[in-house]
């Protein structure tokens, strides 16, 4: 190799570097810069009422009352019962897709529609919620005797709970499918039957990644914003049940923010978003701990 | 040390590079939703006739004020005037253009019954949540003939920041003093019973699946979808159905010249229409602002106001009353670039 072939190679590398680097300056300026223009957009809304934001439910922007404690509840209360609710699905959709069903059409079917059901719109998922899932939903509540919106907390986080699915299951399994096929067949060897082997080998191994894909299905379910809106029924009132309507964070800035004036307003609305990257931020800090926890130390 | 310090200036360049600034030529309009399939009409037929070119973006009437303030686009769009306070605020001087008349129908969801008659003060105290079943002695007095259900009333409202809601509420404060005490008028509103939905089409969802519910829609909106709303009283006792003819008709009272007039709970006509307002600065010297923008800006407004109007009816949007447009005219003719009359 002569002396200038190494110099271009060396050139070359030397960009190929300089791109990766930017690019994760990029991303590294602009969560940043995300945060500090929020912080500094919602400066005059927390000085103006301080802790108010936090313990108080009415949010009236005609007198100028701003209280974001129902938002907050609603979120976490529509996220952690999508999850809930999504936990067994996407647990046995990972079993099955990583360890029953690894090849085969009917794989493939079932593999494509999963992965299908990430990319439907959230607006489509939101009139399918309004318009299929609310009135049964509606009927369920005439049933029970409560009153029949048809929309509210329970309608959310079933919708939220049918769009974060595939996230886990996907995650889930990749993980599953990368347990070690030698722990498997030990296992299988020394006379284990397949749920077993699934149970107490695949399962322990994997959970750490399964967790992650909960973890992201869970920031999923923590921001979204238009199907949560179309079903949630936007009642500024602290929920009362999972039958109750509710608000979400997300939902107040899509909902106010085009239509805000007044500088304290839209401060207060920035604070929501505030509040919701530092939720969200707290929330992937807790889970990364766990999976740290969890993940098997080799 | 030395080789990472030249990866991350040149990292830094690359991100200088990447936020780069576009440079437009068009007019530039953004703002209110309800107007924007006429306005989409208007200006692509204006494009094809002289063409240049105007980006209209809906975003919103708070958008559109917001845009203008900020100086962003040409001119902004919006549902609701803007308050003494609001253009004591901007400095510069801002014109209010009327474009179109709009109204709010209250529709509703109750099998069998296609003629509903109701009163603003019933209205506002089904929002209110006083009344809570439709045989309410209130709804079945302005109603005789029509044997009510005692079904349970589902009240449904915008849960965005409207200019449908802002007009309502107008309306809703001009004849209930409750409703004018505990909850007030705008667009966004601390609502003291309902559902929250998204939209028109999101509160037309919630009227087609429960029902007895009852919500206010956009005119059009609930014309094209061919929904039932009802016959509203207005101030001298007839009650009347939003129409072409009847929204035109509230519009018939004295208008200020600037144009910044709410025309809810008219004597004439129905009595939840109102104005949607095309907002720009009188003196168009701003910026780096050109005088042939002015002149492009303030021919497009002429435009709208006259031939343009020719698309409203179609679109089953109101065309302006002459007067209006008089009013109009001398607003656009008052537009100046350094101080000289732009409009000839």
């Amino acid at each position: 190799m002569s002396l200038k072939t190494i110099k271009n190679t060396q050139q070359k590398e030397r960009l190929f570097q300089s791109l990766l680097s930017a690019s994760g300056v990029i991303i590294l300026v602009l969560v940043i810069g995300v945060f500090i223009t929020l912080l500094i957009q919602s400066m005059p809304a927390i000085i103006a009422h301080k802790f108010d934001f936090f313990s108080h439910t009415t949010w009236d922007p005609v007198s100028g009352q701003y209280g974001g404690l129902s938002f907050l509840v609603g979120t976490l209360l529509t996220a952690f019962l999508a999850l809930l609710i999504s936990i067994p699905f996407s647990l046995s959709i990972a079993i099955v897709l990583g360890e029953y069903l690894t090849e085969g059409w009917i794989a493939l079917i079932l593999k494509t529609a999963i992965d299908l059901l990430a990319g439907i719109p959230s607006v489509i998922y939101g009139f399918w919620g309004l318009f299929v899932l609310a009135p049964w939903i509606r009927n369920l509540e005439i049933k029970l005797g409560v009153l029949p919106y048809g929309v509210g907390i329970l309608t959310a986080s079933l919708i939220l709970a049918l769009m974060i699915i595939p996230y886990a299951a996907s995650l889930g399994r990749e993980v599953i499918r990368l347990v070690p096929a030698e722990l498997k067949e030990a296992s299988l060897s020394l006379g284990a039957t397949r749920y077993e082997t699934v149970r107490k080998i695949i399962l322990p191994y994997a959970k750490s990644g399964i967790s992650a894909g909960f973890l992201l299905s869970l920031g999923r379910a923590l921001s979204e914003t238009m199907a949560v809106t179309m079903v949630i029924g936007n009642s500024n009132l602290l929920p009362t049940s999972i039958f109750s309507l509710g608000n979400t964070m997300a939902s107040v800035l899509a909902n106010e923010f085009s239509e805000a004036n007044g500088s304290i307003y839209i401060s207060s609305l920035l604070e929501i978003g505030l509040l919701l990257f530092v939720v969200t931020t707290i929330i992937s800090l807790i889970g990364r701990r766990i999976i740290k926890k969890m993940s098997v130390h080799q | 040390m030395k080789p990472w310090r030249t990866h991350f200036l040149t990292s830094l360049l690359i991100t200088g590079l990447c936020i780069s600034s576009t440079h437009a030529t068009e007019i530039l309009g953004a703002g209110a939703t309800f107007p924007y399939p006429l306005y989409s009409k208007m200006l692509s037929a204006y494009n094809m006739k002289t063409n240049i070119k105007v980006n209209y973006q809906s975003i919103g009437s708070g958008g559109g004020i917001r845009q203008l303030l900020n100086k962003t686009v040409d001119f902004g769009a919006t549902d609701g005037f803007m308050s003494d306070q609001e253009l004591k605020n901007s400095r510069e001087a801002i014109l209010h253009i009327p474009m179109s008349l709009g109204a709010v129908s209250i529709a509703y969801n109750l099998p069998g019954i296609t003629k509903l008659k109701l009163t603003g003060a019933v209205i506002a105290n089904i929002y209110l949540g006083q009344i809570k079943t439709w045989n309410d002695p209130q709804i079945q007095k302005i109603n005789p003939r029509i044997k009510l259900p005692a079904t349970q009333i589902v009240v449904a409202h915008r849960s965005d920041g409207s200019g449908t809601s802002a007009i309502f509420t107008d309306y809703l404060c001009k004849v209930s003093l409750p409703w004018q005490q505990k909850v007030g008028q705008g667009t966004s509103l601390n609502w003291p019973t309902g559902i929250g939905a998204k939209g028109n089409e999101g509160v037309a969802g919630i009227l087609k699946l429960a029902p007895g519910s009852i919500g206010y829609i956009e005119i059009i909106y609930a014309k094209q979808n061919k929904m039932t709303y009802a016959e509203i009283q207005n101030k001298a006792g007839q009650f009347v159905s939003p129409s072409l003819e009847t929204i035109a008709a509230a519009s018939d009272i004295k208008i200020p010249a600037d144009t910044r007039v709410s025309i809810t709970d008219s004597k004439k006509g129905y009595p939840i229409s109102g104005f949607t307002w095309i907002i720009v600065y009188k003196n168009q010297n701003y910026g780096n602002r050109k005088e042939s923008q002015a002149q492009d800006l303030t021919n497009l407004l002429w435009w709208m106001t006259h031939d343009g109007q020719a698309y409203s009816a179609a679109l089953d949007y109101v065309s302006l009353p002459k007067s209006v447009v008089a009013k109009a005219e001398i607003l656009i003719k008052s537009i100046s670039y350094n101080g000289v009359k732009v409009k000839k």
